[in-house]
């Protein structure tokens, strides 16, 4: 009887002068299954509208080969709404990967120190009490959330910093955040209330080109380094005495790395508000469809962007009246992980 | 958002620090400070009455209108304050030992959710408006999340805590997403649901309280039977086992006196949340981890955490108020803070 002998994972080694990438063959064929579900799904959401479209229109109009209405319909109106459900999305999944990997913790995000109250809390002033403009939203939103989470890594600061010590100022500072949030909707007028709310709860209404292209800059430098900073992530994931073992400074990596994740996130609650769920989901299904060892920024990226495209069609087309995206990522994220409880507790039966 | 860290591991210096004797002198303290409390509670408010007027009005009621304010008002929501203390405490201790999970709380098996989600569907597609009424949703809420969780979270061989919390955070995020769906396009509902959302002890006569009663008496009698229990699993699922302990029907009976306890209070108060979270973890650093004194101590100090907060609510407003809810996060966090960053070993 032969038996095969197990070499471990496939890898595939590209050579270019001095650089060389090691990609599992795995990862390569993931990657382009979800390529392929994000382009069918990006023309299925362009196609659909209260102007219905045919695929053919819709890659014609892409491609430049219709002008008129149905070029105006395609790339002013709809193109917008997808090209940001895309990037945003992909940097909401960089994100969560990036802090569940420093805080080697599978249900870590920036929300656990503080940023997404933080900048709902920012927004809700700019909203209700300073009744301003888009771009102070956007300010504002900044500010609330970079603030908290400086705030929460300072007083978290004690001779370096601890992730447990890190989680319990974070849920502090969050509660006292969300309390005060809670206070500003109940003072405020039931309309703008709503507003708020609704923004709370992550919406793409009314993004235009201006603010993908602003954002979609922001978010490229972002993964950009995001992308640099993998090898040092695969070793904190070790444990911190290991990776410090190997040469790594822990203290200034995991800041490094943190305010990398908080300004992925950052980005995207300006400009859309707090989308829930899609940073702290998507690297964890990345990780089960690749089956890695550890958290992989690819995968995370292109199912992040995926589930938000996917939750936004869904919002907009599939619900008896469009909603935010954000209450629909809510929804499906806890379903997939409910639909993984059960598949996984069969398994282990 | 819902931070983890599960399985810590069980501090072994803090078992020796403190002997039975510090414990109970602390405890007795903790009992002086709940009483003077009460009494301040029903002392303070947003008008100011005499404490003779007070005194009248409890054991020797007039028709005066002081007195009615006192009766009819302080009263009832320094009741309230206190079985809705006692019982957020103790589900908050619970679901500590229960998921060996020090930041755990009775949100995180989405039993909050399930409690608002049930009120906005009440108030949304029921057009029911009375507190009276809808707090029962809370209540079944609460049950059927509970339900929900066990059936997601169980495997043939029991219930892992893991599997537990995941199957929480499932269930409270498609029921928190559904019910925001329903308040986002109701504006009634919205309006409603932002008020009840904060956390208030404003309000809830006393006829509103008693039903609750029974629900919280049976659920404490439960919580104190499984602390025995819960201390062995603390040392891990098979050590527990060796030891004789059943550990199906322990879990069993610690979510049934969770439910009861955590489904009560949100039915009385509206959703609380930081309270079950802070106190049984500040009752662990003290005492240690035996899960008859966190109980005890998270008795008497999560009603005081949450009288306090009542009463700074009353008067940092004046005439107006803050709902308890949301001052109780302003009084715990700062607390909470200094006391991780003086903890010179927090252990994860």
């Amino acid at each position: 009887m032969s038996t095969r002998v197990d070499f471990g994972r496939r890898v595939m080694v590209l050579r270019r002068r001095n650089v060389a990438v090691r990609v599992e063959w795995r990862s390569v064929v993931v990657c382009a299954v979800l390529v392929l579900a994000i382009a069918g799904t990006a023309v299925l959401a362009l196609m659909t509208g209260s102007f219905q479209l045919g695929p053919g229109q819709v890659i014609s109009a892409l491609t430049g080969e219709t002008t008129g209405l149905v070029r105006d319909i395609v790339v002013e109106w709809r193109l917008p709404r997808v090209a940001a459900a895309l990037v945003f999305g992909a940097a909401l999944g960089v994100s969560g990967a990036v802090f569940q990997s420093t805080l080697r913790n599978p249900l870590a995000d920036p929300g656990v120190i503080g940023f997404s109250q933080g900048s709902y809390t920012g927004a809700l002033i700019v909203i209700l009490v300073v009744n301003g403009t888009y771009w102070q939203l956007v300010g504002g939103a900044l500010i609330g959330g970079v603030a908290t989470a400086l705030a929460v890594y300072l007083l978290a600061y004690r001779r370096g910093v601890q992730g447990f010590r890190l989680i319990v100022v974070g849920i502090a500072i969050s509660a006292m955040l969300a309390s005060a949030n809670t206070w500003l909707i109940l003072k405020a007028d039931l309309d703008q209330a709503m507003a708020a709310a609704t923004w709370g709860a992550g919406s793409l209404n009314g993004v235009s080109w201006g603010q993908v292209a602003f954002g979609g800059a922001c978010i490229a430098v972002l993964l950009l380094l995001a992308a640099l900073s993998s090898r040092p992530m695969r070793q904190l994931e070790l444990g911190d005495d290991a990776a410090a073992a190997h040469g790594i400074r822990v203290s200034a990596v995991r800041l490094g790395l943190m305010v990398l994740g908080v300004a992925l996130m950052a980005t995207v609650t300006a400009a859309s508000g707090p989308i829930a769920f899609i940073s702290l989901v998507a690297p964890q299904i990345g990780r089960r469809l690749t089956r890695s060892a550890g958290i992989t920024l690819a995968p995370a990226a292109l199912i992040g962007a995926l589930l938000c495209l996917a939750a936004d069609y869904l919002a907009q087309h599939v619900a008896p009246t469009p909603l935010p995206v954000g209450i629909v990522t809510v929804i499906l994220g806890g379903g997939y992980l409910g639909w993984l409880l059960i598949t996984e507790a069969r398994r282990r039966l | 958002m819902t931070a983890l860290t599960l399985r810590r591991p069980v501090d072994p210096g803090a078992v020796t620090v403190s002997g039975s004797r510090r414990r109970l002198i602390g405890l007795l303290l903790a009992l002086v400070l709940l009483l003077v409390l009460l009494v301040a509670s029903v002392l303070i408010g947003s008008t100011s009455i005499s404490p003779a007027v007070v005194w009248k009005a409890l054991f020797d009621p007039t028709a005066d209108i002081d007195q009615f304010a006192i009766r009819d008002f302080r009263l009832p929501r320094t009741v309230a304050g206190l079985v809705v203390g006692i019982a957020l405490g103790v589900a908050g201790a619970l679901i500590q030992a229960l998921t060996r999970n020090p930041l755990a709380d009775p949100g995180i098996l989405g039993l909050n959710a399930g409690a608002s989600f049930a009120v906005s569907v009440a108030i949304a597609l029921l057009g029911i408006r009375d507190i009276q009424s809808y707090m029962w949703f809370a209540f079944g809420g609460t049950l059927i999340v509970t339900l929900m969780v066990l059936a997601l979270g169980s495997t043939r061989r029991g219930q892992s805590p893991v599997m537990m919390v995941l199957a929480g955070l499932c269930v409270g995020s498609v029921l928190g997403g559904a019910g925001s769906a329903l308040e986002l396009t109701n504006p009634d509902a919205f309006d409603a649901m932002r008020s009840w959302n904060a956390g208030s002890v404003v309000s809830r006569p006393l006829e509103l309280i008693w039903p609750i009663l029974p629900f919280f008496a049976i659920g404490l009698v439960l919580a104190f039977l499984v602390s025995g229990p819960l201390n062995a699993m603390a040392l891990g699922d098979e050590v527990a086992a060796a030891q004789g302990v059943q550990l199906v029907r322990t879990r069993i009976l610690a979510i049934i006196a969770l439910t009861l306890l955590s489904g009560g209070a949100t039915a009385i108060a509206g959703p609380i949340s930081f309270i079950g979270l802070m106190v049984p973890h500040v009752a662990r650093w003290i005492v240690g981890p035996h899960q008859r004194w966190i109980f005890a101590y998270s008795v008497l100090l999560a009603p005081s955490l949450l009288l306090v907060s009542d009463i700074l609510g009353r008067v940092v407003m004046r005439p107006g108020e803050l709902p308890v809810g949301i001052v109780t996060a302003f009084v715990g966090a700062p607390v909470l803070i200094a006391l991780v960053r003086q903890k010179k070993a927090s252990g994860l």
